[in-house]
């Protein structure tokens, strides 16, 4: 390999593993700051004149529900939502709402399908994904009178076809956040 | 690969487990309906949790900065690479363009020699705005159908709320919320930004509004009266007070029954620098802002989706 410290195992970054946990701090802190600052995306380079960016705060904690369903608590959309709308320049609130209903649905989502597999979540993330950002833009409509259904098209379609990309990213942050760096 | 669901959440018989899951759901219904609540405060009054956007930038603004010079590093890499491919074209079209220029500098010299004189005969005296300050564009609402920028400047370098906000190619916007060392612009492509503009060739008035999709809507006030063409060039009228007359806004690029639907004199993201305008009369500010409230929504069935 030509770059040996950019190995695709995260593992191999950690010599000693004998009689050694996961950081408790990295293992319950790492979803959440992933989202925040997949949150804080707007202030990247990107200085952009039309909706073109996904929300990938959102398509962040969509990824870390469907891949750990019990590492965030139900309530995470509020903090998560509040922090996302500081930020998105939606209408205060609109982030708050649609995260805890994200939550509540995922919630009823897990109870309803017994198994589970890649399609499946695909699906179930394409459905919340064109919900959110359909909402989103009707909450931005709501404030400013001038419904605009047409400018969100290319945005939901480039949302649902980068989902599998960032439940990737997110799978190696959740590998990254169980090495095992804290003696026992 | 298919796979069994999560085992769920049902902790068995402890108490303390199952009253700190019903808790979640508590907080989980109770984060709805309080959503639901600083949504509607925020329909009514969109200014009301301006503090903590503006706290919020302030806290992000080291990191919109580095991003907004890596932004002008990048373009000039690719804007370095790109101009080998086309140097020879680009070389031969320069040097028709400076034997055209020349003949422009000399007609444009002698216009400005007579203009001067009769400013002089006229006594008028060119008001010169003195721009409030400089700056860079560090954010933007990119997922969001509403179209703001985050200025690197705030009212610590003497910014204020309402001023307009220009880069060298034209008009960005104005600023809406301010802190300390940051400011929230409200784009030209924002619906809710209504800028007053005439065509640069016969002063015919109009309206400039966002679109929210990078394009705007240029709608005439005197309908019938005259037709937009293909390429027409809007700039700030002055009226209303806020936007000083003469910074070009758009171009006309689609002209329909009632007016053209057009592109941006200025793309701001291609905006490195922006500088921010005194308030071209500040008294009528607030005169603009009630005639904007009550400009009627933008027509949808105009046959332009």
């Amino acid at each position: 390999m030509p770059l040996p410290f950019l190995s695709a195992r995260p593992e191999d970054l950690v010599r000693q593993r004998l009689n050694r946990g996961p950081s408790p701090v990295l293992a319950n802190g790492l979803p959440w700051l992933s989202i925040m600052l997949a949150s804080m995306v707007p202030f990247s380079p990107v200085v952009a004149s039309a909706p073109v960016l996904p929300p990938l705060g959102f398509m962040a904690l969509l990824a870390w529900r469907l891949l750990r369903p019990t590492l965030l608590p139900v309530w995470a959309g509020l903090p998560l939502g509040l922090f996302d709308d500081l930020y998105s320049g939606q209408p205060f609130g609109s982030g708050i709402v649609l995260w805890s209903l994200t939550m509540l649905a995922m919630d009823v989502i897990d109870e309803k399908f017994l198994w589970r597999g890649f399609v499946q979540d695909w699906l179930t993330a394409a459905a919340l994904l064109t919900a959110y950002v359909a909402l989103t833009a009707g909450f931005a409509g709501l404030v400013t009178g001038y419904p605009l259904p047409f400018t969100i098209g290319p945005q939901v379609l480039l949302t649902v076809l980068l989902h599998p990309v960032v439940t990737r990213i997110v799978a190696l942050l959740d590998r990254i956040r169980l090495l095992p760096l804290k003696r026992l | 690969m298919i796979m069994a669901r999560s085992p769920d959440r049902r902790p068995g018989f402890s108490r303390r487990a199952q009253y700190g899951i019903f808790t979640g759901y508590v907080i989980a219904v109770l984060g709805v309906v309080a959503g639901f609540v600083v949504l509607g405060v925020s329909l009514f009054n969109p200014e009301a949790f301006a503090f903590a956007r503006t706290t919020a930038s302030e806290v992000a603004r080291p990191l919109g900065q580095a991003g907004a010079e890596t932004r002008s590093a990048s373009q000039g890499v690719f804007a370095a690479i790109g101009a080998y491919f086309n140097a020879g074209r680009q070389n031969a079209a320069l040097t028709r363009e400076v034997q055209a220029a020349r003949a422009d500098a000399v007609t444009m010299h002698a216009l400005q020699q007579e203009n001067a004189r009769l400013k002089a005969l006229l006594g008028i005296v060119d008001p010169q705005v003195r721009p409030v300050t400089g700056a860079r564009l560090i954010g933007s609402t990119a997922s969001s159908t509403r179209r703001f920028a985050v200025l690197s400047v705030g009212s610590n370098q003497g910014v204020q709320n309402g001023q307009p906000v220009r880069a060298a190619g034209g008009l960005i916007g104005r600023v809406v919320e301010t802190g300390p060392n940051t400011a929230r612009v409200l784009l030209v492509t924002d619906p809710d930004n209504v800028v007053p503009v005439r065509r640069t060739s016969d002063g015919l008035t109009a309206f400039v509004q966002g679109g929210a999709n990078g394009r705007i809507e240029i709608r005439l006030i005197n309908t019938g009266v005259a037709t937009l063409r293909k390429g027409d060039v809007f700039v700030t009228s002055g009226s209303g007070g806020l936007y000083p007359p003469g910074i070009p806004v758009a171009v006309a690029t689609e002209p329909h029954r009632d007016g053209a639907t057009g592109h941006l004199a200025s793309d701001p993201a291609d905006a490195d620098f922006v500088v921010v305008l005194p308030a071209w009369q500040a008294s009528a500010q607030a005169v603009l802002e009630a005639a904007q409230k009550a400009a009627p929504p933008p027509p949808s069935d105009d046959g332009n989706p």
